[in-house]
Protein backbone atom coordinates (compact mmCIF):
# COMPACT_ATOMS: atom_id res chain seq x y z
CA UNK A 1 0.00 0.00 0.00
CA UNK A 2 2.93 2.54 0.96
CA UNK A 3 5.04 1.22 -1.96
CA UNK A 4 1.98 2.12 -4.31
CA UNK A 5 1.06 5.27 -2.61
CA UNK A 6 5.01 6.44 -3.32
CA UNK A 7 5.09 5.54 -6.77
CA UNK A 8 1.77 7.49 -7.48
CA UNK A 9 3.28 10.56 -5.63
CA UNK A 10 6.56 9.92 -7.75
CA UNK A 11 4.97 9.70 -10.92
CA UNK A 12 2.78 12.44 -10.56
CA UNK A 13 6.06 14.69 -9.53
CA UNK A 14 7.85 13.46 -12.71
CA UNK A 15 4.68 14.56 -14.82
CA UNK A 16 4.57 18.11 -13.67
CA UNK A 17 8.44 18.08 -13.43
CA UNK A 18 8.04 17.08 -17.42
CA UNK A 19 4.87 19.68 -18.07
CA UNK A 20 7.20 22.93 -16.47
CA UNK A 21 10.16 21.63 -18.58
CA UNK A 22 8.06 21.69 -21.41
CA UNK A 23 6.97 25.46 -20.77
CA UNK A 24 10.41 26.23 -20.55
CA UNK A 25 11.56 24.95 -23.31
CA UNK A 26 8.90 26.61 -25.17
CA UNK A 27 10.10 29.60 -23.69
CA UNK A 28 13.37 29.16 -24.91
CA UNK A 29 11.46 28.93 -28.18
CA UNK A 30 9.06 32.13 -28.36
CA UNK A 31 9.73 34.86 -26.02
CA UNK A 32 11.62 38.00 -28.12
CA UNK A 33 15.36 38.59 -26.49
CA UNK A 34 17.77 37.05 -24.68
CA UNK A 35 16.79 38.28 -21.08
CA UNK A 36 13.47 37.12 -20.82
CA UNK A 37 14.68 33.85 -22.83
CA UNK A 38 17.39 33.39 -20.01
CA UNK A 39 14.36 34.09 -16.76
CA UNK A 40 12.38 30.90 -19.21
CA UNK A 41 15.52 28.81 -18.42
CA UNK A 42 16.79 30.03 -15.28
CA UNK A 43 12.73 29.80 -13.37
CA UNK A 44 10.94 27.33 -15.10
CA UNK A 45 13.37 24.93 -16.20
CA UNK A 46 14.78 24.39 -12.46
CA UNK A 47 11.67 24.17 -11.19
CA UNK A 48 11.15 21.28 -13.58
CA UNK A 49 14.38 19.59 -13.19
CA UNK A 50 13.75 20.02 -9.31
CA UNK A 51 10.43 18.25 -9.53
CA UNK A 52 11.71 15.68 -12.28
CA UNK A 53 14.09 14.50 -9.38
CA UNK A 54 12.20 14.89 -6.06
CA UNK A 55 9.54 12.39 -8.42
CA UNK A 56 12.41 9.74 -9.08
CA UNK A 57 13.42 10.08 -5.28
CA UNK A 58 10.13 8.67 -4.54
CA UNK A 59 10.44 6.14 -7.20
CA UNK A 60 14.34 4.65 -6.02
CA UNK A 61 13.14 4.87 -2.54
CA UNK A 62 15.47 6.15 0.25
CA UNK A 63 17.96 4.41 0.33
CA UNK A 64 21.66 5.64 -0.54
CA UNK A 65 21.26 6.17 -4.02
CA UNK A 66 17.96 8.19 -3.50
CA UNK A 67 19.87 10.35 -0.61
CA UNK A 68 22.31 10.45 -3.63
CA UNK A 69 19.85 11.82 -5.93
CA UNK A 70 18.66 14.60 -2.91
CA UNK A 71 22.36 15.95 -3.11
CA UNK A 72 22.04 16.41 -6.91
CA UNK A 73 18.56 18.19 -6.23
CA UNK A 74 20.13 20.64 -4.31
CA UNK A 75 23.31 21.11 -6.59
CA UNK A 76 21.05 22.02 -8.95
CA UNK A 77 19.12 24.41 -7.26
CA UNK A 78 22.15 25.88 -6.17
CA UNK A 79 23.83 25.91 -9.55
CA UNK A 80 21.51 25.97 -12.45
CA UNK A 81 19.92 30.24 -11.78
CA UNK A 82 23.84 31.05 -10.64
CA UNK A 83 25.25 29.62 -14.06
CA UNK A 84 22.36 31.50 -16.01
CA UNK A 85 22.73 34.64 -13.43
CA UNK A 86 26.64 34.49 -14.56
CA UNK A 87 26.08 34.16 -18.60
CA UNK A 88 22.87 36.98 -18.22
CA UNK A 89 25.84 39.32 -16.82
CA UNK A 90 28.51 38.77 -18.97
CA UNK A 91 25.64 39.34 -22.10
CA UNK A 92 24.88 42.76 -20.11
CA UNK A 93 28.70 43.62 -19.91
CA UNK A 94 29.69 42.70 -23.29
CA UNK A 95 27.40 45.32 -24.35
CA UNK A 96 24.02 43.56 -25.26
CA UNK A 97 20.98 45.34 -24.38
CA UNK A 98 17.45 44.40 -23.46
CA UNK A 99 14.49 44.74 -25.99
CA UNK A 100 12.26 46.57 -23.52
CA UNK A 101 15.14 49.27 -23.50
CA UNK A 102 15.10 50.11 -27.34
CA UNK A 103 11.57 49.94 -27.24
CA UNK A 104 10.81 52.45 -25.18
CA UNK A 105 13.71 54.52 -26.54
CA UNK A 106 11.84 54.40 -29.48
CA UNK A 107 8.69 55.44 -27.94
CA UNK A 108 10.15 58.40 -26.07
CA UNK A 109 11.79 59.18 -29.67
CA UNK A 110 8.13 59.49 -30.66
CA UNK A 111 6.73 61.23 -28.00
CA UNK A 112 10.21 64.55 -28.56
CA UNK A 113 9.58 64.30 -31.94
CA UNK A 114 5.23 65.09 -31.39
CA UNK A 115 6.51 68.02 -29.34
CA UNK B 1 6.54 0.84 -14.66
CA UNK B 2 8.91 0.32 -18.07
CA UNK B 3 5.98 1.45 -19.91
CA UNK B 4 5.80 4.28 -17.92
CA UNK B 5 9.54 5.41 -18.46
CA UNK B 6 10.04 4.84 -21.54
CA UNK B 7 7.08 7.58 -22.43
CA UNK B 8 8.68 9.85 -20.28
CA UNK B 9 11.78 9.23 -21.58
CA UNK B 10 10.72 9.73 -25.07
CA UNK B 11 8.94 12.90 -24.08
CA UNK B 12 11.72 14.05 -22.01
CA UNK B 13 13.99 13.71 -25.14
CA UNK B 14 11.31 15.54 -27.41
CA UNK B 15 11.74 18.36 -24.79
CA UNK B 16 15.91 18.56 -25.24
CA UNK B 17 15.88 19.20 -28.58
CA UNK B 18 13.17 21.78 -28.20
CA UNK B 19 15.99 24.27 -27.86
CA UNK B 20 18.70 22.70 -30.37
CA UNK B 21 16.22 25.31 -32.17
CA UNK B 22 17.72 28.10 -30.83
CA UNK B 23 21.65 26.54 -30.92
CA UNK B 24 20.63 26.60 -34.67
CA UNK B 25 18.81 30.13 -35.41
CA UNK B 26 19.78 32.33 -32.09
CA UNK B 27 20.46 35.75 -32.65
CA UNK B 28 23.51 36.40 -30.95
CA UNK B 29 26.20 33.46 -29.17
CA UNK B 30 24.29 34.29 -25.88
CA UNK B 31 21.21 32.62 -26.68
CA UNK B 32 23.24 29.82 -28.03
CA UNK B 33 24.92 29.20 -24.85
CA UNK B 34 21.87 29.61 -23.17
CA UNK B 35 20.03 26.95 -24.81
CA UNK B 36 22.81 24.49 -24.55
CA UNK B 37 23.26 25.31 -20.57
CA UNK B 38 18.98 24.76 -20.52
CA UNK B 39 19.67 20.82 -22.83
CA UNK B 40 22.51 19.91 -20.41
CA UNK B 41 20.53 20.47 -17.26
CA UNK B 42 17.46 18.64 -18.65
CA UNK B 43 19.92 16.05 -19.84
CA UNK B 44 20.28 15.32 -15.79
CA UNK B 45 16.90 14.12 -15.81
CA UNK B 46 17.79 11.91 -18.48
CA UNK B 47 20.35 10.32 -17.20
CA UNK B 48 18.78 8.92 -14.03
CA UNK B 49 15.54 8.07 -15.93
CA UNK B 50 17.84 5.81 -18.23
CA UNK B 51 19.46 4.50 -14.95
CA UNK B 52 15.75 3.35 -13.82
CA UNK B 53 15.05 1.64 -16.97
CA UNK B 54 18.61 -0.26 -16.90
CA UNK B 55 17.98 -1.23 -13.37
CA UNK B 56 21.57 0.30 -12.54
CA UNK B 57 20.52 3.35 -10.83
CA UNK B 58 23.61 3.78 -8.48
CA UNK B 59 26.07 4.17 -11.14
CA UNK B 60 23.67 6.14 -13.16
CA UNK B 61 23.32 8.93 -10.53
CA UNK B 62 26.99 9.25 -10.13
CA UNK B 63 27.46 10.28 -14.08
CA UNK B 64 24.53 12.49 -13.45
CA UNK B 65 25.95 14.04 -10.61
CA UNK B 66 29.29 14.71 -12.68
CA UNK B 67 27.44 15.84 -15.78
CA UNK B 68 25.71 18.46 -13.14
CA UNK B 69 28.97 19.64 -12.43
CA UNK B 70 30.75 20.02 -15.43
CA UNK B 71 27.30 21.71 -17.29
CA UNK B 72 28.14 24.41 -13.96
CA UNK B 73 31.99 24.68 -14.75
CA UNK B 74 30.98 25.34 -18.77
CA UNK B 75 28.56 27.75 -17.50
CA UNK B 76 30.82 29.86 -15.29
CA UNK B 77 33.74 29.30 -17.64
CA UNK B 78 31.97 30.57 -20.40
CA UNK B 79 30.15 33.38 -18.41
CA UNK B 80 33.59 34.27 -17.50
CA UNK B 81 35.47 34.54 -21.01
CA UNK B 82 32.37 37.04 -22.34
CA UNK B 83 32.91 38.89 -19.07
CA UNK B 84 35.35 41.55 -21.04
CA UNK B 85 34.83 43.65 -23.65
CA UNK B 86 34.85 42.73 -27.07
CA UNK B 87 38.05 44.78 -28.01
CA UNK B 88 40.04 43.85 -24.77
CA UNK B 89 38.76 40.14 -25.69
CA UNK B 90 40.52 39.76 -29.15
CA UNK B 91 43.94 41.75 -27.90
CA UNK B 92 44.17 39.26 -25.22
CA UNK B 93 43.73 36.45 -27.63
Amino acid sequence: MLESLLQVIGWVLVGIGLLAMFVGSLGLIRLPDFYTRSHAASMVDTTGIILLLLGLVFLIGFSQAGLKLLVGVIFVILSNPVAIHALARAAFRAGLRPLLGEVADRKHRKLEDKE
Amino acid sequence: MVTLLTVSIVLLVGIILMPFYRVVVGPTVFDRLLAIGAMGAKIIGLIVLFGLLYDRVDMFIDIALAYAVLNFIAGIAVAKYFHKPSERRSRDA
